[in-house]
């Protein structure tokens, strides 16, 4: 529990450093730490995530760092894009999907070091 | 000036649909496209990538909730239990983020998207 705890912590200061929402650790807390299934732990940790990116998206509004607009944009256009991802995981192998998006990652993560930051102003 | 602004509107809802498709598929991977798109197909700088993808995620999170909920497959003792020190942790992060260099924020990001990417992968 402590170590749920723990995780959880360190899942949100991910969140805040990075911007991401920390599904990859929280799933894996859920289950391993509390005993959920897989599909109960995909679906709690949204419950961890939604108000964890509350705060974090006011901080970061605080902080000068939101374009709202497009953060709005972004979300609506998400939520079709899941619905079919749901849609398609249930037709096209898994295992090719995952591959394809490992090496999506890994191009991206190139292009990330590769080119220089934008100046801040 | 109307082309420019259907373009970014374009751009934006490919990005978010493509994000909303990953986490659709691995229930994770919202912020893993949100935040390279914005910063190298929009040009926005790291740190308000980093934070317009949480407006994105809290959006996001929220619909799947509800539809989860739906289901019946939320434990709210326990999503509460991971959730709220991770509010904390978010507070710590955001505030970690603009004290040090967004080259150093960069590589951290690149590092964690290799490592999902890894785990992914062997999965």
């Amino acid at each position: 529990m402590i170590a749920a705890v723990v995780v959880g912590a360190f899942a949100g200061l991910l969140a805040g450093l990075l911007g991401v929402g920390g599904g990859v650790l929280f799933v894996p807390a859920l289950t391993v730490f509390l005993g959920l299934s897989q599909v109960d732990a995909e679906a709690t940790s949204l419950l961890a995530i939604m108000p964890m990116a509350l705060v974090g998206a006011w901080r970061q509004h605080r902080y000068g760092n939101v374009d709202g607009r497009d953060g709005g944009i972004l979300g609506a256009a998400a939520v079709p894009g899941a619905i079919a991802g749901v849609a398609i995981v249930n037709v096209v192998p898994e295992r090719v999907v995952q591959i394809a998006f490992a090496g999506l990652m890994l191009v991206i993560a190139w292009q990330m070091v590769r080119r220089r930051p934008r100046e801040e102003a | 000036m109307a082309r420019m602004a259907g373009r970014r509107i374009l751009e934006l809802g490919a990005i978010g649909c493509a994000a909303g498709l990953f986490s659709g598929l691995f229930g994770v991977g919202g912020g893993a496209i949100i935040v390279p798109m914005l910063v190298l197909r929009r040009g926005y700088a790291d740190r308000r990538a980093m934070g317009t993808s949480l407006v994105a995620i809290a959006i996001m999170a929220g619909a799947a909730m509800l539809a989860q909920g739906a289901y019946g497959n939320l434990h709210v003792d326990d999503g509460l239990l991971v959730g709220v020190p991770a509010v904390g942790g978010v507070v710590a992060g955001t505030w970690l983020q603009q004290r040090i260099p967004v080259r150093t924020v960069r590589l951290l990001f690149a590092g964690v998207l290799v490592v999902a990417a890894i785990d992914l992968a062997l999965k």
